[in-house]
């Protein structure tokens, strides 16, 4: 069996879907595909089965949040971005697909069709970015309580502290623990 | 539905909404009450930390199996959002407590790439010594729980024994026995000191018999081979499609390992094996890691020939690397350099990298994503058990609840690793 010779991720992807990748960035040998938002399952179903390209593995998926404590998001398109990374054994290379997702719209379609390990790693996102994985079929939170407020890895969500406890503020400290409510 | 309990029998309780949440999750048939939900953990000694899972069983075999983490969420990544790089090197030891080693050379990995930094060759020889420490280190804890959880109880007080030799090594290197934070961005924290190449070269004389003396314990032993063959079995497609990785994904037959395929700190010369199961069972895993034990021996001894002549054990660019504590006496620019790396920091452009190394347990990920100053905007580590743990209702559906506690034992989880 002959192995097909390895193709350029940003020239494949154009080639099979015209009018869906917005920009290719290339950083310290990493290639970076920033692909539209409501296609993305459609792309990683492309660069997986694609001959010559062959993203086998999902490798991660990470959300960033661009707002900054002292003004918006700069000169990125929008707030928020979800980076999925891809690992193809057969060309042992990776590949970064990127979508840019609005603060006011936080939403974004599966990819669990595509490679069920999508699975918990969109629910952890969703639990602690609050993005939300349009299709995804269990839409609960992962790491925090259900009746947590708020989603801690946006910038936007104070780091908090704990105060040290002594014997006079130990009850008042114990009152405002976040012990999960009835 | 209507529960109730011991304590207020005769009263009647109605159970609201919980129902609807359970749908989806369980059979219909644990609705009616035809099949048991059972909560297992989270303080269960076999879930290897706080585990919970939540168990459909008809009988005793599993239908649906939950797992339900976040018991340990310390908001690590959070918090590396508010250190300087060099802090954040503390952070990586408590994630994975196994193999802290391997934790710190993943987030160093992403900042060197991320500020294009060189490490020194006596630096890369130092970190692969440490990798493979630390993945003999965590493969003893692992083997010796692993066998104690299916019985064999004394297997792991000699896997503890072997293990105490390899932390008082860690604490030669680093001072501390488990919380290491050696391997720092652009080489190592200090040399090794005199005593340790000694100390290694006895343990490599060691090891490898006492690792024969493990396998006599187990690996034909008939009671081990009933409890471990067949069990668990995970596909290679469906291990890719979930993102297993590490021993597990080699224990279904498939032959990857990042240190072969995309080395990093200078593994491409070494000579190693990669081990590879075939049926994908526990048992499968639990061989190809007492085998990759034994390959960690061989790199260890091939390291420790190269660490001969003297050198820089870390990165002489002052610009990312404090000076060494003599220069401080000396040279005023060491001085500077050193008030302003461990107040200011160094800065990182606001570019994103992803690095991944092979850790006892499988690929971790690094994704760091610097922000223009001397913070991170953002860290994501993706962590073997995280993925393990998710694909743990599929490994164990329709086997006994007994098979259970050695499936989880085989794909070796860490919850620190997973909640992080």
């Amino acid at each position: 069996m002959t192995i097909p010779s390895a193709l350029d991720p940003a020239v494949a992807v154009r080639t099979a879907l015209p009018d869906v990748l917005l920009d290719t960035v290339e950083f310290r040998g990493e290639t970076t595909l920033v692909v539209a938002r409501e296609r993305i399952a459609e792309v990683a179903t492309v660069v997986r089965d694609t001959p010559g390209l062959v993203y086998n593995f999902l490798s991660d998926i990470s959300a960033v949040d661009y707002w900054e404590p002292y003004g918006g998001w700069g000169e990125r398109p929008e707030r928020f971005a979800v980076s999925y990374h891809l690992l193809s054994m057969l060309y042992k290379r990776r590949l970064r697909l990127k979508v840019y997702v609005p603060e006011d719209d936080p939403v974004v379609p599966t990819i669990i069709g595509v490679w069920p390990a999508a699975n918990w790693l969109e629910r952890e996102i969703h639990d602690l970015m609050g993005i939300r994985f349009d299709g995804h079929p269990d839409q609960r939170r992962l790491m925090l309580p259900d009746d947590w407020q708020g989603h801690p890895h946006r910038r936007d969500y104070p780091l908090g502290y704990e105060t040290i406890m002594f014997s006079f503020n130990a009850d008042e400290i114990m009152k405002h623990k976040p012990f999960a409510k009835e | 539905m209507v529960l109730q309990t011991p304590e207020k029998a005769g009263e009647v309780y109605k159970w609201e909404g919980s129902v609807e949440e359970l749908k989806g999750l369980v059979t219909e048939r644990a609705i009616t009450g035809e099949t048991m939900l059972l909560n297992m953990g989270p303080h269960h000694p076999s879930t290897h930390g706080v585990l919970r899972l939540l168990l459909e069983l008809d009988g005793e075999e599993i239908v649906s199996c939950l797992p339900d983490v976040g018991y340990l969420h310390t908001g690590i990544e959070k918090n590396m959002e508010h250190k300087t790089y060099e802090k954040c090197v503390t952070l990586t030891d408590r994630m994975d407590y196994l193999a802290p080693m391997s934790n710190n050379l993943a987030f160093c990995l992403a900042v060197e790439k991320l500020v294009d930094l060189d490490v020194p060759e006596r630096a890369q020889i130092i970190r692969v010594i440490c990798m493979e420490l630390t993945r003999l280190n965590s493969h003893l804890v692992w083997l010796g729980t692993h066998a104690l959880d299916m019985g064999a109880m004394s297997v792991f007080l000699y896997c503890f024994r072997e293990r105490e030799i390899i932390l008082e090594m860690f604490e030669m290197l680093s001072g501390q026995r488990m919380m290491s934070s050696y391997i720092r961005p652009g080489g190592v924290w200090r040399d090794i000191p005199p005593e340790f190449m000694p100390a290694l070269e006895k343990f490599l004389d060691y090891m490898p018999g006492k690792i024969d003396d493990y396998e006599k314990l187990l690996t034909n032993n008939p009671l081990w081979i009933d409890r471990t063959q067949g069990i668990g079995i995970i596909e290679p497609d469906m291990a890719m499609a979930w993102g297993v990785s590490g021993p597990s994904l080699r224990g279904s037959g498939v032959s990857w390992d990042i240190r072969k395929a995309m080395p990093y700190s200078g593994y491409e010369q070494y000579d190693f094996n990669v081990p590879v199961g075939e049926h994908g069972d526990v048992y499968d895993r639990f061989y190809v890691r007492v085998l990759e034990m034994r390959e960690s021996v061989k790199i260890l001894g091939q390291a420790l020939k190269r660490l001969t002549p003297k050198g820089p054990f870390r990165s002489d660019n002052r610009k990312f690397v404090p000076p060494p504590r003599s220069e401080l006496g000396q040279s005023m620019e060491a001085v500077i350099h050193h008030f302003k790396l461990w107040t200011e920091g160094f800065s990182a452009p606001d570019e994103e990298v992803f690095a991944a190394i092979e850790s006892p347990r499988g690929e971790i990920g690094c994704y760091l994503h610097g922000a223009g100053d001397n913070k991170p905007r953002r860290v994501h580590f993706k962590t073997p058990s995280f993925m393990h743990i998710a694909a743990l209702p599929v490994m164990s559906k329709g086997h006994l609840i007994a098979d259970l506690v050695g499936i989880i034992g085989s794909v070796d989880i860490v919850l620190g690793d997973c909640d992080r």
